[in-house]
């Protein structure tokens, strides 16, 4: 039992474009994108990079309880999140910001489960976004569900099918539940993307924890294809990510994409990575930072100035103070809304609880 | 000495390192990081990492795994990183752990200690504040504990991991901070014991775990306005040791059931009834619950009002006289 061989540092992945700004060619892969396109994915790439830092602020003021940041992954999450068309379902853990950024949805919606006034409490057919899953690896489970539901629609097959996006991390890759949702999305053919963000770590601890060979690789033997992408390369991931989802609508079964990524900070606010990682990893990840080789690429292909980057910036800056305001005035729930939507039916003896509170609390107004 | 609970748990697990060579900690983050509470904070870099496990992320397989090397003869003790996230060990522990002694007829003892972390109160997002000791406490074969303060912590996880029974071991994970007198020569009381931990002639408070402190701060707080309350912390949920609840209750006439789980199909649903059962003739009043609500366990922001403070304990403690 000891940590076994590193899985090799080097990966074969597909990449668009390398940490030096370059752009690759790939002989399966490549992206049309109009200049303002390009533009747009690095303005997401920027904004959810500074509502994250603020939410981290946020908590280190105290008024978030705890948040779990998407550092380094900024890439991964905007080349899925754009791949996606508004007719597909995404279910996410509890780090996918970029991905409900992507689906325009205010910045606001999940930061009520951080901040302690709510557990999620959105309407995930609404925005084609399921609530945050903590629960590891479970979600995993109800995208394979919902897409077989699609197929018994009859709603894959054509170019306007649909299809749905599971995220997890490497650690979920350990779960049962995981797995078992790599034999039913198979068995059943199901239009799901796995949609892996390997970052790592699993808090403290490092991949070779949780497999022996390469996430991507896993696939295979569960019977469909398993890819593995740059994830810190925006347009590849793109790429990849979008070729899966239409392999998915047009019937022809699930992918896992293992995105190859980096968690630069800590694993959530509450942890503390200088426990186990050494600094000197994270500075080598730093090269690989997704926004920086955008910035070059742009900049050199003459799509964007830096005018248009002090621009996205002082937009950046704005939404954050903006976020941060909201927030602070988010109310607190009500005492008695503990005994909200347990069942749709309701409960009588709940009503019963839920009156006796009411007496009890009333009981101290007008001096106890 | 005083030391926190934690750090109680930390010395009693090394104890049982150092004791026994067949007992190995297994667990997500256990080993370099020492717990994402720390409660197992250096003892891989001491015992290495054959004795000291950070596993893969799966609570099945953790557990799954534990018993197969009890089979084979180790003494596992397994961390579940918080409450909510025991269910997916739960078929092991139900349906493997649980009934292996008995289907062997004897022949297959499996002693694994799974500790949880268990209980609210520390601001934490849903599935981190949970109260399940009815769900296990309810199967047969298992036994369950809760210690309450540093020195219980530190001889019951010593006692759990050396017995040859499934325990889950529950911690009060809000509790981890505080600290309390540790005797570390002593001889301490059997495992599966309650015990009267203030003594009082007007009603007897029962708690475990988390709520054993608010019971001790609610009889103080009694005891100002000149009612005396008895407090027993019931340390053990699965066998119960009721003998003193009972000799208790037949003196004061009145019983006050706290915890944080819901009260429906509970603890406290349980030693209602038995202690009316036993105490029919002594009682006073009908035996109280403060719990948790049935509901799920709320957003942080409102947990105050889910959990069983001083004042609802009083309130009840109050309506005890009222019959
Ligand atoms: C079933 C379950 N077990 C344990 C945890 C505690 N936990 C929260 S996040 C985490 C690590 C997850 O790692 P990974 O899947 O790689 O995702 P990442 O957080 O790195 O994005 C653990 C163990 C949990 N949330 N759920």
């Amino acid at each position: 039992m000891t940590n076994g061989d590193r899985i090799p540092p080097d990966p074969e992945f597909v990449q668009l474009l390398d940490p030096d700004g370059e752009r690759v060619e790939h002989p399966d892969y490549s992206v049309e994108f109009t200049p303002d396109e390009y533009r747009g994915l690095y303005r997401d790439l920027v904004i959810i990079r500074k509502l994250d830092a603020e939410a981290t602020a946020l908590q280190r003021q105290g008024e978030l309880g705890i948040w779990a940041s998407l550092l380094g992954q900024e890439a991964a999450q905007v080349g899925a999140g754009r791949a996606l068309r508004p007719q597909d379902m995404a279910f996410p853990t509890y780090r996918e910001h970029g991905i409900l950024h992507c689906r325009g949805i205010d910045p606001i919606m999940p930061l009520g489960l951080f901040r302690g006034v709510d557990q999620g409490a959105w309407d995930s057919q609404k925005h084609k976004v399921h609530m945050y899953t903590i629960v590891i690896g479970a979600q995993t489970l109800h995208a394979t569900g919902y897409a077989m539901g699609i197929t018994m629609d009859g709603k894959v097959g054509t170019e306007d099918g649909e299809a749905v996006i599971a995220f997890f991390g490497d650690g979920a890759t350990a779960q049962g539940d995981v797995n078992e949702s790599f034999v039913w999305a198979s068995v059943f053919n199901a239009p799901v993307v796995f949609f892996c963000q390997n970052n790592q770590y699993a808090i403290s601890e490092p991949l070779e924890r949780q497999t022996r060979v390469p996430l991507f690789k896993r696939a295979s033997g569960f019977g469909f294809p398993g890819i593995r992408v740059d994830g810190n390369d925006v347009l590849a991931t793109y790429a990849v990510t979008k070729q899966a989802l239409d392999n998915a609508r047009l019937g022809q079964g699930p992918t896992m994409v293992e995105a190859y990524t980096y968690r630069m900070g800590a694993h959530t606010t509450s942890d503390d990575p200088t426990r186990y990682r050494a600094g000197s990893e994270v500075e080598a990840w730093r090269d690989k930072d997704p926004i920086k080789r955008m910035r070059i690429f742009l900049t050199k292909a003459g799509i964007a100035d830096d005018d248009f980057f002090t621009q996205v910036d002082d937009d950046a800056a704005k939404q954050a103070v903006e976020l941060r305001e909201r927030v602070l005035a988010l109310p607190d729930p009500g005492p008695l809304s503990i005994f909200d939507n347990v069942y749709p039916g309701g409960s009588p003896l709940l009503d019963e609880q839920r009156a006796q509170q009411e007496r009890y609390l009333a009981s101290f107004e007008g001096g106890h | 000495m005083a030391e926190t609970l934690g750090k109680a748990l930390n010395l009693g697990l090394r104890r049982a390192l150092e004791s026994d060579d067949r007992v190995v900690i297994m667990g997500e983050d256990v080993g370099k990081l020492g717990g994402v509470f720390r409660i197992t904070d250096g003892l891989q870099k001491d015992f290495g990492e054959q004795r000291v496990i950070d596993t893969p992320l799966a609570e099945s397989g953790i557990i799954g795994t534990a018993i197969g090397l009890a089979i084979r003869g180790y003494r596992p003790v397994c961390e579940i990183q918080f409450d909510g996230f025991v269910y997916p060990a739960y078929d092991q522990i139900v349906s493997q752990l649980a009934k292996m002694y008995y289907r062997s007829q004897g022949n297959v003892r499996v002693p694994v200690v799974v500790r949880i972390p268990f209980g609210g109160g520390i601001g934490a997002v849903e599935h981190h504040s949970e109260s399940p000791e009815a769900y296990f406490a309810h199967t047969a074969g298992l036994k369950v504990v809760a210690c309450s303060n540093p020195n219980d912590a530190y001889w019951m996880i010593q006692q759990a991991i050396s017995g040859d029974d499934p325990v889950i071991f529950l911690e009060p994970k809000r509790r981890y901070w505080e600290k309390g007198e540790v005797s570390f020569d002593a001889s301490p009381i059997p495992l599966f014991s309650s015990q009267v931990v203030r003594q009082g002639t007007d009603v007897t408070v029962v708690a475990y775990g988390p709520m054993v402190r608010t019971a001790l701060d609610a009889a103080t707080a009694a005891a100002e306005d000149g009612r005396s309350i008895e407090v027993i912390d019931l340390r053990t949920l699965s066998p119960l040791d009721l003998g003193p609840v009972y000799e208790s209750v037949r003196r004061t006439g009145r019983c006050v059931v706290v915890h944080e789980a819901p009260s429906h199909v509970s603890l406290s649903s349980e030693l209602a009834a038995r202690v009316t059962e036993q105490c029919f003739y002594s009682l006073e009043a009908p035996v109280l619950r403060v719990t948790g609500f049935d509901t799920p366990y709320p957003p942080a922001r409102v947990e105050e009002e889910y959990l069983p403070d001083l004042d609802r304990v009083l309130d009840a403690v109050d309506r005890t006289f009222g019959f």
